[in-house]
């Protein structure tokens, strides 16, 4: 079976905004909005849910039509779920009561024991007799999220659903998103201008400026497009997906195993069997023709250069490697990159000087 | 010395009067102004003049126009006799129409206020978690104005127990059918019989403070949650 699409096409003028995209989207895991306020990214997931109805343009999510030039289906009859920015409990309802809305009118029976689930995986059971305003606003997120699971949403959309809240409320929510991707098999779009929140949440990621989507695909290979580089943050760098096979603890190392090769990291405590998101900035990489043992740097991997670019400056080269599957972005001096004699498909050793474990 | 028999007619009179207007008034009041707080139409303006013009207009203006339409010769009256009612000029449901129209904006300005500022999120997310329109305007929207109705119920009772203008116009002065309490001080006054008069005022007076004083203290602990 093919995995499901959502593929749409919108257009939205406003008298100082338009917005004019053309996307397509697995419906799987979790695939991020990303761009800087005021690119369209919010504008594009309301048009999604349908709460834009002066856009025009088409929208399927699998085999439906949710909207073409004579067709609206209401955001009601949509069987999706939102979580907006802001706190948006409905205040004259208790939590356990913005739960129960949701749960009342969602298309299939919610069981109890799905019902205790999804309470216990945003660990918010002992706040389901306070009204809203008792609420913290990282706890109003919390039950927001779990009234938009509890409605069986066949899509979830999350729009910054992080931004109003601070720093240590983040850190305290951002664990709870990532259980909900690995433990759910509700599809994801996440809206963020956050470079950790894509970083660490994103399988495909879609990034927008102006209102014009200017890259989507899956996350590392969109991360390593040399034609575009998508910063996230100010350095360009990859998003390695691995898992952890090795713990040493003698040299308080860990070890991760990923789409072509292994990486060994010092170890925070990640079990073995987990999975870890590893990321390469391509200011850490450097390129050797040879293997090096008499070296201090830990990591070196047999990769294969795929494309060479000059564009971001003329005295610097971005190179995209392949390492089996993944593909890694190295930065170096264009003069380096003459003297190694780099062309597409030249073996290579990429040494890694530094990887950041980002889950 | 307490009520005469014509004025416990005239208080039981006053308060059916104001409670029958009150209901009918939040029945039609609460789509007006759910229409009134969410349409771009361009006619919105003028509507909204229209509904409050009993604010600013003299009753006995209002009254006379009510008359003329609901009078034998008016439209309203033609209907009403066709429709084999008689006309209803000098009756109780003469009155209640009248009051209706007089009492109207004090119930719509503050439910559309309270609709307003609800804002277009609890819809949304109303929406969202699949609630349909009638779902949505009747566990969010209701609910939410609730303040509003509430205010809008008090203030529409109240104004109409305080009637007089209107009344005379359209209803006369008919013992136990249009008949109210002001009419009923305005007889007292009329026969200089100051001591009864006196006694239905005051009662006014306290009936109606109580009243805005356990509205007002109630709007305070509303918005302060």
């Amino acid at each position: 079976m093919s995995t499901p699409t959502l593929s749409a096409r919108f257009q939205l003028n406003r008298s100082n905004f338009n917005l004019d995209v053309e996307l397509q989207l697995p419906c799987q895991g979790v695939t991020a909005l990303f761009g800087h306020s005021g690119s369209g990214k919010t504008s594009l997931l309301r048009c999604i849910a349908g709460l834009e109805n002066s856009a025009t343009g088409t929208l399927h999510f699998n085999n439906e039509v949710w909207q073409d030039n004579n067709l609206f289906v209401p955001t009601h009859q949509r069987r999706l779920g939102y979580v907006f920015q802001e706190a948006s409990l409905l205040p004259h309802l208790s939590a356990r009561g913005n739960l129960e809305f949701a749960r009342k009118r969602a298309a299939e029976t919610i069981l109890e024991a799905d019902y205790q689930r999804i309470v216990d995986l945003l660990g918010i059971g002992p706040l389901l007799d306070h009204s809203p305003s008792q609420l913290s606003g990282g706890e109003r997120q919390r039950v927001a999220i779990a009234r938009a699971l509890l409605s069986k949403p066949r899509l979830l959309l999350m729009d910054e659903p992080l931004a109003s809240l601070d720093q240590a409320r983040k850190q305290e929510i951002l664990p709870y998103l990532e259980s909900l991707k690995n433990e759910l098999d509700v599809p994801i779009i996440y809206v963020s201008h956050s470079p950790d929140e894509v970083a660490r949440l994103a399988d495909t990621l879609v990034a927008m400026e102006d209102g014009h989507i200017v890259a989507s695909g899956p996350l590392n290979e969109t991360l390593t497009r040399l034609d575009f580089p998508i910063k996230l943050g100010e350095e360009v760098g990859s998003v390695v997906q691995a898992n952890v096979v090795e713990r040493d603890a003698q040299w308080q190392l860990a070890k991760a195993s990923f789409d072509g090769g292994e990486l060994w990291f010092r170890d925070s405590g990640h079990p073995i069997g987990s999975p870890v998101r590893v990321r390469v900035f391509a200011r850490d990489i450097s390129l050797s023709l040879q293997h090096h043992s008499d070296t201090s740097i830990v990591n070196s991997l047999p990769a294969v250069v795929e494309e060479i670019s000059t564009e971001q400056h003329p005295g610097l080269a971005l190179v995209k490697l392949r390492v089996g599957n993944t593909p890694l972005v190295a930065r170096l001096t264009h003069r380096s990159a003459h003297h190694l004699e780099l062309a597409p498909g030249k073996p290579i050793w990429a040494q890694i000087k530094s990887v950041a474990i980002i889950q | 010395m307490g009520f005469s028999a014509a004025d416990l007619t005239a208080i039981w009179l006053t308060l059916r009067l104001a409670a029958i207007v009150t209901l009918l008034l939040l029945l039609i009041g609460t789509p007006i102004a759910w229409w009134l707080s969410r349409t771009r139409c361009r006619w919105k303006g003028a509507i909204s003049a229209i509904i409050a013009l009993p604010l600013v207009l003299p009753p006995t203006v209002l009254g006379f126009y009510l008359l003329l339409a609901m009078g034998p010769n008016g439209p309203v009256g033609k209907l009403t006799e066709a429709m084999g009612i008689g006309t209803l000029p000098f009756t109780f449901w003469g009155l209640v129409v009248a009051s209706v129209f007089y009492s109207l904006p004090f119930v719509v300005q503050p439910i559309q206020n309270a609709m307003e500022a609800m804002g277009e999120r609890p819809l949304e997310v109303a929406a969202t978690l699949g609630a349909g329109p009638r779902d949505a305007f009747f566990n969010v929207v209701l609910p939410l104005a609730r303040p509003g109705f509430i205010t809008a119920a008090i203030l529409g009772f109240t104004h109409t127990l305080g009637e007089f203008g209107v009344v005379l116009m359209i209803g006369g002065n008919i013992p136990g059918a249009t008949r109210v309490i002001s009419v009923q001080i305005y007889d007292h006054v009329e026969a200089m019989d100051y001591a009864q008069a006196n006694w239905l005022a005051a009662s006014m007076v306290i009936f109606s403070f109580a009243v805005l004083a356990v509205l007002y203290s109630r709007k305070r602990t509303l918005v302060l949650k």
